[in-house]
Order: structure tokens, then C-alpha cells, then sequence
């Protein structure tokens, strides 16, 4: 429990130490950043297995950092940001394995991921809105080089807008922030501070409040219709990031709109709730739908993105113990599936086909070709439309129980968006990788272009995600123990209470 | 022998080990494969027998062993297995079909290169298809019911070289999952009104008494019981797997699979999965028939779609070409059946028929795959022909399904459980318009089923491939032998006389007199339709495969719309398809240049804010100030020109300066 | 008339100056031309010397010291011109002083 901190140390450590290995050779860089990201991850496990849970934060460090403005260097955990370090941890140690290819300034590539890495462990940790808010900024500025160097297609452009959606989000959500500062009497960003004196706020100021600070982050979540920086980020971006954007960095926005908006503001959350479920069902369905004709590998796992952040918005809309338990493990199971997905499409297939367009795909036997790619795409794609024994399902599930709870109208078409996302999937199966028969293209062409094979670090992140993604599909308790409790705490209760209609 | 509750999970479990070994494989391990398919299921089926001893020791029970899944708040999900005889006597049907069907299938695929792909694949339905008959809680169906969907995909699309197939396997999964969607809010309802989704949990499940009595007496939407609305919900998922309509366009593509494959999943078991779904759910279907005063009964809608369904199937089946379209089609129309008898309140009837037609369904495709196997993937029964005569057992034994199909008297089971069927809606007393259609269903099934036996088996062989056809090998024969056997006989379970089948599933149930005029009826039906049949294709036998068919060339355009299964897929394709085409494009569009445009009208807007800035900074603000240096450095020019280089001059200068200075102070000296 | 001593001293710096004058404006080569304005400062030290010694306080050495300094600053002046006059021979191979103008605006 006491080790989590190290999580984000570690981290900045690494950057600094893989920029010095870098300069010697790659290899080194790519062996210190395996490390640092496994022993992130092997800290994070070894805090769980302390943890006890419990409602409310359960204060790790509390320093005085700049006394005038009574900001505190305050980190705290609880089930829900426990959740989110530990899949933070799996996404990181994947999303390196599945860059072990990386040779051009692999010091730099690495020093940027493993900042990346520690500003996101940061947001998950801390307890002061301000020391959010400072490691928010320091997660997004690593991105927008991650992607204008080693991104591909169009990536000037996709890395410009991500960063400028990311920052006038990050703008507003800081303009709430201060407001409520202010309000508050300038004397603290604890959180818990915050939403004491958020009480006594009036109802139209709540109401503004709420606003700035949860759609501030949910532009970072993706949510309709700030969710066009997502796909273009997602397809422009290397593997590493796309698979760390749509893994952990999504979850920040609907993470800090769980730990932030929701329970600071309850009031302003009752006001704007049908508001935040109707976004999030539009972003289910029209994701969903425009998903289905991409041409663009990677747009279609882009937009599937966008659709499954759909339902964690709803989850955390519908605002009941159950629904918000259950976004919280589709931010999870999204992490890991969504990872998985653009592994695939992006170091499997891309790197070795040099195309994402699916109308060439179709012509390559690829099932034959890359016969572990399309077994993985297929556990994937089926995790992904929330096959029972994969995490999506429990998630979704729990989701739509806990909406029904408070508007069955929303379940109704949040359900239809499973049945768009089957349909989406199944094509990007069939199209890629079940194109061509094998009849239609001769052996000859199959040896003529011999792919090199599947290396050793890509099945190893293979197995690290997909063993994640069944294990809580199996036995969602894993996560869900920690997340109820969490959820139990007064301040969640304030908002899960004021939240239901 | 018996086998407590607490174990049931075994029956699935074993086949499940079975795919992951399937799966681990390599592909030369085709006997590791099947092996331990076949080792599971037959152990899956003594086990099963085993669960059945243990039912029948008290018919009355519900055998529960519930344990929690996770933790949701307050409330916990649960999850269960349940053993009562309808459970037993499923997974009895489901393990011994199964196993034939899987000892067939070594005959049948054994050429496949991806032979332990496709065991695999066998194994996980199984695995699912058992995990749904002995669920209970709806949330564990629930996930069965979508991996047996899932392994239903991957083995209709097995061959998906084809396009055909591959097309298929998405259509089947779509459109089941059309259904499924009604199936997932019922079941959210459920949970929601209920705070529950076990079956039975000791007074506390959803179909026992105080859970049902709530749910009756809430209204909700258009003064509908909660209880009619939810089982609604639950049949829209019933209808998508069962091949209902307007559901069912998507059980004849389905026959893309493999032989096998269409045998088990598309005919015998996980198409009855919806049938089952409802006679497991039945006390929470006819809740509502309490209330007389309801504005509809749940289990009205059932008989309607089960009436149209059966009539539908049997309609389109008279025209098709194709030996298994034939029989996906008749499936159609034997599953509307059940679907009716559940419908008019006999759900003993509908597991009945369900049972007899797993086996002789099972038979007829099996013995329809030996057909297609001896006749080198021929499936055209126009292009068939003269079969009886090498194909001596597969011919046999086919004639027996096709007989126990039709409902030929006395011998044959599917005569029996039918019986039961039209009993049961004969003495419906909503509508008699439901026993009418089974009666028109009764004359249509004979008669395309004897079509199908004449235009195969009789006259001469039409094409090479009918010609040099062979016997199938004894593993494909035996079992084809085993179930026409079983297709004779389990019809005697159930039997008006001596009703024990009835008796296990529903200790309640009472027989009502009156059957003997209805039988009679029945048997003049059927003699009707296969005597018409005989007349029309038996006595003058197709000469050529390209002869038209003698119904076409009477009616052409009626044959021609069935032949077309009376247009369902276009229709679908002209309304959902396309609305669902243009609803993503619109989409697309939207996102690409509305939404998108906007952020490149705001970056637009960005950069001309820059350029104009620009234009000022350069041309006001920067002009001034260049202006300025310019002048300064003009002037400079122009005075750098007395700077001339000859020193001498410059001496001069200083030379002449002084004597001015020298004059000035001489003449100025007087001040 | 009869001209006192510093007159006389006068007259005979205001003919050297006069000489040193026109040699300077005279001649071509770049060294003559530096002993022209040699003569010129010379000159001045008479000046200064004659002032001096029939001025209103010769018991102080002032006048001795400005001649001093004078000539010290004459042998730089001598020291840096003959450099720069090498310099310019090395540059154009000969002392001309008219075409050493290279260095105008």
C-alpha cells in the first residue's frame, strides 16, 4: 500500500535512465524500460495484495508543497484507483513488449513512454486536485510527441488536435477547478476539503461547477461529440501509444470525472445526469455505426474505443452503487481489450503489411499468413462485443443492471449498442484477417511474401493481456471487491444519493 | 448410479476440457482430438444418465446448488445449477445425439485439414449447449446461450473459404443476437423487479411463488403485467435462436456448415434451445394466466409466431432444391410446432416433440450427409437420383426419419409427440386458429418429405455424382442405424395410453379424453399429403435434372416466391440492411465532415487570426521602424561620400582649418 | 626691432612647423610623409620648451615633462605609422600615399 508512490518514481526514474541508455544502443533502452514498467506493475500487485478495502481514501503521503495556496503534495488510494494503477501497470508492460521493434531514437521513445507512464500513475494517485490536475498535464504532453515523431499517416495533424482537445478540456476542467477553489475560500485542493465546502455552494453555482469540471475530463474519456480527436490519435499514433491512449489515457477523463466532478459536485450531477446519458448512448450508437464502414483498420478499433467509453459514461451517468461499479470495470476491461486490439492492428499486422486499409487486407490470406494474429484479433474482437468469459461481459453487464436501476430507456438503447459492436466486430474479423479463401490466391504468393514471424516479446504481451481479460471475466470479484467498498464512502454516497432521479 | 447437484457442472465441464485439448493440438493430432471429444461426451452421457436416475427419484423437485458470482453493491449475483427431469432428460438427449453425431463426424471430416479445429469447436458447444440445460440462474443461460451462439458462428463459418459461409455464420450471429437483445433487457428487468435471476432459491427464485405473484400484479406500459412483459423479452430471444419468425431467415443459411454441424446445432439441440428456454421459464410465461382480464397473454404471442412459423417452414420447404434447405426448413416448421404447443399451455408436448425431433432430425441430416459424402458434395436433389440402390442403409435409415417427420402412425415417435401437439391446441380455448395451421403443416410436411425421398432416392441416377456414389463406412452408418432406432421407439415414452414421459416432466399433468377422433384426422392427413406427394413426383419419376419440377410448371410464379422463401431476405435486406447502411454512412459522414469539419473550421479560424496578426505586425507595427533605419542609412550613404581615401586631401583640410584657426584669432585678436 | 628670446624661438618653430607642413602635403611616399608631421611635433616641443623657459614660472618642470610626454607619444606614433606602412607595402608593394584609400566609406 505504502509502495504505490514508488509506481510513479520509478517511472520518472526510468524515463531519465532509458534516455541515457538510449544513447548507447536501443536494445539497452528497451531492457530498461521492460523493467521499470514490470516493476511498476510488480509494485502495484504487491501494494493489492496490502490493500484492505475500505471506503474513502486511504492517505499514502501528505506534505505541504506550496504553503500560500494550502496545496498539498497528497497521495491516497482506494478500490478505484487501485483498479486503475494495476491496469496501468499491464497496459505499460504490454504496450512495451508490443514496442520491441522501435530502433529509431528508442532512448527517446521510451523516456517519453515511461513519463507518460509516471504522469498517469500520478492522476491515479492523488488526493489534491491540484496534484491531479499537474500530473493530467504532464500525461499529455508526452503524447502529442509520442505521436508527432513516431506516429505514422497524418500524424502532425492528429498529434496538433489530441493536444489542443486534451488542453482546452484540461483548460476547462481547470476554470471549474479554480472556481470551486475560490468559492472554497482559497484554502485547499484536498479533495476532501473541496467537496466539504462544496455543500454550502449554491445550486447554480454546483450546476457551472459540474459542467466545466466533468466535461472538461470527459473530452479526455471521448465522449460524443468531443470524441473526434480519439480515432484520428488512435490510427496516427505508434502501437505503444495508441495502445496506452486508448488503454490508460481515456480512463484519466473518465477517471477524474469519477474522483472529481461526481463527488464534489452532487448537485450539479442530478442536473446534468439525462444530459451525460443521452451523450454517452449518441457515443455508443454512433461510434458504434460509424465504426461499420471505416476503411481504416485501426479507424474501426478507434471508434470501437469511443463506443465502449460510451458505456462507462453511461455507467458513471446513471450514478447508482451498481452502474458506477461496473464503469469502473469497463475502464478496466476496455484498458486491456482495447490494448489487445490495436496490438494487433498496429505492431502485428501493420508493421508487417504496411497497410491499414482494409480493402488490401482483404487480399492477403492473413489467417494463414499470421495465424497467431488472427487467433489473437479473434479473442480479442470476441472480448471486445462482450463475449461471456472475457471482462467486457461482467462490465457491460453490471453496467446495464445498474441503469436499468434508474432508467430503462437508457438500458434499452445502450444494449442495442452491444449488438452494433457485434456487428462491427465481426466484420473487422472476416474482412481482415478471413478476407481471401484459400483457393483464390496461390500457394506461391504465400511463400513470396513471408511475414517476418511473431516474435517472442509480442505473444508474451499477448498472453500478459488476454490472461487479464479472461481472469476477471472469470472472476470479476478480483476487481469489484475492491471497487464497492470504494464506493461506500460518504462522499461517493453524497453523489451516487443526489444522483438518482 | 447416481449423480448429486452439487456435481452437475461436471456434464459441461467435461466437454470443455475436451475443446481446450482440442485447441492445444496440433493439427496432425487428429485422433488426441477426436478422441477426447468423443471420451467426454461418452462420459459426459453416463453422467448424464447418472443426473437423470437422481431426478427421477422425486420427478416433483427442483435440486438446487447456488453460489454467489460476485458482489454488486448490495445485492450479490448469483449463479446455480439445477436438476430436475427436464434438465435431465435434455442433457440425456443432448450428450447421446451428441456422441453419435461426433463419432459420424470422424467419418465425415476426416479429410478436413483442420480436422482438431473443428472437434474443438464441437466440444465448446457442447460445453455451452449443456451449460444452458443445466443453468439455473437466466444470467448463466444467458451466458451459455451466447457461447453456444458463438460456436454456433465459428462452426457455420468453418468453411470460410466460402463466402457463402462466411456470410452466413455473421448473418446467423446478427440475427440471433437481434434476439438476444430482448433476452438481455428481459433478463435486466428480471433482475431489476425481482432483485434476483435464480430460478429457484428456495422460495426466493424468480419462478417460484412469491417472486411470480409480484410480478403479476405490477403493470407496467399499456397495462401489461410485468410478468407477460418480461417473458415477452425472453421469447424475442427464444424466437432469434429458434429459428422463429420473423426471425428464422437465418437457420436455412446456416446449412453452409458442415453436415454434422447442421445435424446437431441446427437441428437437434441449439435451435430447441429457445423451445427449452420457455418450458424452463413456463411458470413466469403463464403467470398471466391468471389474470382473465389481461389485454394479452404472454403466451398467446407464442402460439401466434409458433403457428406462422410451423405453416411458414412447411410452405417454403415444398419448393426448395436443395437437400439441407429442405430439412433447415422443415426444422423451421417442427420448431413453430413446439413453439405452438407451448404457446396453447402444453409445454410437456413441446419438450416431447423436442426430444423425438432431435433424434430423427439428427438422423435425417446425418443420413443427408452420407448422401452428400457418397455423392461428392452434391446437395441438388434434382441432380440426386436412384440412391436406394447403393446407399441401402443411409436409404433405410432416412426413411425412417422421413417417416417419423411426417408422422406416419403408430411406429414412428414424431407421430406420438405431433399427437400431443395438435391435443394440446385442439383443446386451446383462445383460438382454434392455431390447430388449423398444425393441420395444414401436418399435409405439408408429408408431402414435401415424400417429394424429397422420390426426387433423391427413386428413378435413375441424373448426374456423375449420383452415379458413382458408394456406401458410407460403418462409423457413419452405425450411428444413423442407432438413432433411426431411437426414432421408432421414444415415441412409446409418451404415448396417450401410456403417458410416462408426460408424467416425469409435470407430475401434474392429466391426460384428456377425447383423443381418438383427433388421431383419426391426423392419420387421414397424412396418408393425404403422402399420398399427393407420391402422385405427384413417386409415380412419373424425374427423367433429367433440368426437367422443371411439376408443381412449377403449373403454378410458376407461387413456386417461384417459395423458391425464393417467399422474399424475407430481400425484405430485410431492402428495410434493416439498408437502413443500418445509411445510418452508418450518414454517421461516417457526419463524423468525417460535420464534426470534423468543425474542428477544421475552429483551426481555420485559428490560423487566419494568425495571418491577419501577422499582416499587421509585418506591415504597421514592423513598418514604421524599418522606415526609419532605412532613412538613417540613406543619409549615411550620402555623407560617407566626403570620405574620399586621399589622405592627402584630408591633410589639406586639417592644413587649412588651422590657417583659418591662425586668421581668426590674428583678426578676432582685438576683442 | 629688436625680438626678444621667445620670439625668436617662435618664429624659428612656427619655420620648422611650416617646413614640416609642406613636406607632409608635398610628398608622395607615405614615409616622408611621417617625417613631415615628425618635423610638425617637433615643432610643438619648441613651443612648449620656449614658453617654458620665458614663461611667467620657469622654476617648475613642467614644460620638460610635456616634451617628454611628447616624444614618447611621437615614437609610438613613428613606431605604429612605420608598421602600418609596412603593412600597406606588403599589401600593394609600394608606400604610395594616394592609392593607400581603400579603406574609404
Amino acid at each position: 500500500m505504502n509502495a504505490l508512490p514508488w509506481t510513479i518514481y520509478l517511472s520518472f526514474a526510468g524515463s531519465a535512465l532509458a534516455l541515457v541508455a538510449g544513447a548507447r544502443s536501443a536494445a539497452n533502452a528497451r531492457w530498461v524500460a521492460l523493467l521499470t514498467a514490470l516493476a511498476g506493475g510488480v509494485v502495484s500487485l504487491f501494494a493489492a495484495r496490502e490493500f484492505t478495502p475500505g471506503p474513502g481514501l486511504q492517505t499514502i503521503v501528505n506534505l505541504p508543497w506550496i504553503r500560500e495556496l494550502g496545496i498539498r503534495y497528497h497521495l491516497a488510494a482506494d478500490g478505484i484507483s487501485l483498479t486503475m494503477v494495476v491496469l496501468t501497470g499491464l497496459a505499460a508492460t504490454a504496450g512495451i513488449l508490443f514496442s520491441w521493434n522501435i530502433k529509431d531514437r528508442a532512448g527517446e521513445f521510451f523516456a517519453l513512454y515511461l513519463a507518460l507512464i509516471g504522469g498517469v500513475y500520478g492522476v491515479f494517485l492523488s488526493a489534491d486536485a491540484f496534484v491531479l490536475f499537474v500530473f493530467y498535464e504532464i500525461a499529455i504532453v508526452p503524447k502529442y510527441f509520442l505521436i508527432a515523431i513516431w506516429g505514422s499517416k497524418n500524424r502532425e495533424y492528429a498529434a496538433m488536435k489530441l493536444v489542443l482537445y486534451s488542453f482546452a478540456g484540461s483548460a476547462v476542467m481547470l476554470g471549474g477547478l479554480l472556481w470551486a477553489y475560490g468559492a472554497a475560500g482559497g484554502r485547499s485542493f484536498a479533495l476532501n476539503d473541496l467537496a466539504a465546502a462544496a455543500v454550502n455552494f449554491s445550486r447554480g453555482d454546483q450546476i457551472g461547477m459540474f459542467a466545466l469540471v466533468f466535461f472538461g475530463f470527459a473530452v479526455l474519456a471521448g465522449m460524443f461529440p468531443f470524441h473526434t480527436w480519439a480515432p484520428t490519435g488512435h490510427a496516427a499514433a505508434p502501437t505503444a501509444a495508441s495502445m496506452l491512449l486508448a488503454g490508460v489515457v481515456m480512463k484519466l477523463g473518465a477517471y477524474g470525472c469519477l474522483r472529481v466532478a461526481m463527488p464534489l459536485f452532487p448537485v450539479g450531477l442530478a442536473f446534468w445526469q439525462p444530459a451525460i446519458a443521452w451523450l454517452a448512448i449518441a457515443g455508443i450508437l454512433y461510434a458504434g455505426l460509424v465504426a461499420l464502414v471505416q476503411d481504416d483498420f485501426k479507424f474501426v478499433i478507434g471508434y470501437s474505443s469511443v463506443s465502449h467509453m460510451g458505456f462507462v459514461l453511461l455507467g458513471l451517468a446513471a450514478a447508482n452503487s451498481q452502474s458506477v461499479a461496473g464503469a469502473v470495470l469497463q475502464m478496466y476491461s476496455h484498458g486491456i481489450i482495447a490494448g489487445l486490439l490495436f496490438a494487433v492492428v498496429g505492431r502485428m499486422v501493420y508493421e508487417r503489411t504496411h497497410t491499414r486499409r482494409l480493402v488490401d487486407l482483404r487480399a492477403m490470406p492473413l489467417h494463414r499468413l499470421l495465424p497467431f494474429a488472427a487467433l489473437t484479433f479473434v479473442i480479442a474482437g470476441l472480448a471486445s462485443m462482450g463475449m461471456p468469459g472475457f471482462s467486457g461481459f461482467p462490465a457491460e453487464l453490471t453496467i446495464l443492471i445498474g441503469t436499468w436501476k434508474t432508467s430503462p430507456l437508457w438500458a434499452l438503447f445502450a444494449a442495442s449498442g452491444i449488438l452494433v459492436a457485434a456487428a462491427f466486430t465481426l466484420r473487422a474479423i472476416q474482412v481482415s484477417f478471413f478476407g481471401t479463401t484459400d483457393k483464390s490466391v496461390p500457394a506461391s504468393a504465400v511463400d513470396h511474401r513471408p511475414f517476418e514471424p511473431i516474435t517472442w516479446a509480442e505473444k508474451a504481451g499477448t498472453v500478459l493481456l488476454v490472461a487479464a481479460t479472461v481472469y476477471i471475466g472469470l472472476k470479476p470479484d478480483a476487481l469489484l471487491n475492491w471497487i464497492t467498498p470504494a464506493l461506500n464512502s460518504p462522499l461517493f454516497q453524497a453523489a451516487l444519493k443526489g444522483g438518482t432521479p | 448410479m447416481n449423480l448429486s447437484v452439487q456435481y452437475l457442472w461436471l456434464i459441461p465441464a467435461l466437454p470443455l476440457l475436451a475443446a481446450g485439448i482440442g485447441a492445444l493440438t496440433p493439427r496432425s493430432g487428429k485422433a488426441i482430438a477426436a478422441g477426447a471429444t468423443i471420451g467426454a461426451m461418452g462420459l459426459a452421457f453416463v453422467l448424464s444418465c447418472g443426473a437423470l436416475v437422481t431426478a427421477l427419484k422425486d420427478p416433483a423437485a427442483h435440486l438446487v446448488a447456488n453460489f454467489t458470482w460476485f458482489e454488486l453493491g448490495h445485492s450479490a449475483v448469483r449463479l446455480g445449477w439445477l436438476l430436475d427431469p427436464l434438465t435431465a432428460l435434455m442433457c440425456v438427449m443432448v450428450t447421446f445425439v451428441g456422441l453419435l453425431i461426433f463419432i459420424f463426424s470422424t467419418g465425415y471430416m476426416h479429410e478436413d485439414a483442420n480436422f482438431t479445429r473443428f472437434f474443438c469447436f464441437l466440444s465448446l458447444f457442447a460445453a455451452a449447449m449443456l451449460g444452458i440445460l443445466i443453468a439455473n440462474s437466466l444470467l448463466l443461460l444467458f451466458i451459455s446461450w451466447e457461447l453456444v451462439g458463438l460456436a454456433s458462428y465459428l462452426l457455420i463459418g468453418f468453411w470460410f473459404h466460402k463466402p457463402a459461409a462466411a456470410a452466413a455464420a455473421k448473418k446467423a450471429f446478427i440475427t440471433t443476437r437481434i434476439g438476444d437483445l430482448g433476452f438481455l433487457l428481459g433478463m435486466l428487468w428480471l433482475s431489476d423487479a425481482t432483485g434476483s435471476l435464480l430460478f429457484y432459491d428456495a422460495g426466493k427464485g424468480v419462478l417460484e411463488t412469491s417472486a411470480l405473484t409480484a410480478l403479476v400484479t405490477q403493470t407496467t406500459v399499456g397495462g401489461l403485467a410485468v410478468s407477460t412483459a418480461i417473458g415477452l423479452l425472453l421469447f424475442c430471444g427464444a424466437a432469434g435462436k429458434s429459428g422463429q419468425f420473423p426471425l428464422h431467415v437465418w437457420l436455412p443459411d446456416a446449412m453452409e456448415g458442415p453436415t454434422p454441424v447442421s445435424a446437431l446445432i441446427h437441428a437437434a439441440t441449439m435451435v430447441a434451445a429457445g423451445v427449452f428456454l420457455i418450458a424452463r421459464v413456463y411458470p413466469l410465461m403463464s403467470a398471466d394466466q391468471a389474470i382473465a382480464t389481461a389485454p394479452l397473454h404472454a403466451l398467446s404471442v407464442v402460439a401466434a409466431i409458433g403457428a406462422i412459423t410451423a405453416l411458414l417452414g412447411a410452405v417454403i420447404a415444398v419448393a426448395q432444391n436443395d437437400i439441407k434447405r429442405i430439412l433447415a426448413f422443415s426444422t423451421v416448421s417442427q420448431l413453430g410446432y413446439m413453439m405452438l404447443a407451448l404457446g396453447v399451455g402444453s409445454w410437456v408436448a413441446a419438450i416431447f416433440h423436442l426430444l423425438t425431433h432431435a433424434f430423427f432430425k439428427a438422423l435425417l441430416f446425418l443420413a443427408a450427409g452420407s448422401v452428400i459424402h457418397a455423392a461428392h458434395h452434391e446437395q441438388d436433389i434434382r441432380q440426386l437420383g436412384g440412391l436406394k440402390g447403393p446407399l441401402k442403409v443411409t436409404f433405410a435409415t432416412f426413411a425412417i426419419g422421413m417417416m417419423a417427420l411426417a408422422g406416419v402412425p403408430f411406429v414412428f415417435s414424431g407421430f406420438w409427440s405431433k399427437e400431443a401437439i395438435l391435443h394440446a391446441a385442439h383443446g386451446w380455448n383462445v383460438s382454434h386458429l392455431p390447430f388449423y395451421a398444425g393441420l395444414v403443416a401436418v399435409v405439408l410436411t408429408a408431402f414435401y418429405m415424400t417429394r424429397l425421398v422420390a426426387e433423391a432416392f427413386f428413378g435413375q441416377a441424373r448426374s456423375p455424382a449420383s452415379e458413382h456414389a458408394h456406401e458410407s463406412p460403418a462409423v457413419m452408418t452405425v450411428p444413423l442405424v442407432l438413432l433411426a432406432i431411437c426414432a421408432v421407439l421414444l415415441g412409446f415414452l409418451g404415448t396417450p395410453y401410456w403417458p410416462w414421459l408426460q408424467h416425469t416432466l409435470d407430475p401434474k399433468f392429466h391426460s384428456e379424453p377425447g383423443g381418438g377422433g383427433l388421431m383419426v384426422t391426423s392419420i387421414v392427413l397424412v396418408a393425404l399429403g403422402i399420398g399427393s406427394g407420391w402422385a405427384v413426383y413417386g409415380r412419373r419419376l424425374r427423367a433429367k435434372a433440368s426437367a422443371p419440377d411439376p408443381i412449377e410448371a403449373k403454378v410458376p410464379d407461387l413456386f417461384a416466391a417459395l423458391a425464393a422463401r417467399l422474399g424475407f431476405d430481400e425484405l430485410y435486406a431492402a428495410t434493416v440492411g439498408r437502413l443500418n447502411t445509411f445510418l452508418a454512412d450518414a454517421a461516417d459522414v457526419f463524423d468525417r465532415y460535420i464534426w470534423d469539419g468543425a474542428v477544421r473550421l475552429l483551426a481555420g479560424l485559428g490560423q487566419f487570426t494568425g495571418n491577419v496578426t501577422r499582416e499587421t505586425d509585418e506591415n504597421l507595427v514592423n513598418g514604421g521602424f524599418d522606415a526609419t533605419s532605412e532613412q538613417l542609412k540613406s543619409t549615411a550613404k550620402t555623407y560617407s561620400r566626403a570620405q574620399t581615401g586621399d589622405t592627402h586631401g584630408y591633410l589639406m583640410l586639417v592644413a587649412l582649418g588651422f590657417v583659418l584657426l591662425v586668421l581668426a584669432v590674428m583678426l578676432g585678436g582685438t576683442r | 626691432m629688436s625680438l626678444s628670446p621667445l620670439q625668436l624661438c617662435l618664429l624659428f618653430s612656427s619655420a620648422l612647423f611650416c617646413v614640416g607642413l609642406i613636406g607632409a602635403l608635398s610628398r608622395s611616399n607615405t614615409i616622408l610623409v611621417l617625417l613631415g608631421i615628425e618635423l610638425m611635433l617637433n615643432a610643438a616641443n619648441i613651443n612648449f620648451i620656449a614658453f617654458w623657459r620665458f614663461g611667467p614660472a620657469p622654476a617648475a618642470g613642467t614644460g620638460v615633462v610635456f616634451v617628454l610626454f611628447s616624444i614618447a607619444v611621437a615614437a609610438a606614433e613613428a613606431a605604429v605609422g612605420l608598421a602600418l606602412v609596412i603593412a600597406v607595402y606588403r599589401h600593394q608593394k609600394n608606400i604610395r600615399l594616394q592609392e593607400a584609400n581603400r579603406l574609404k566609406g
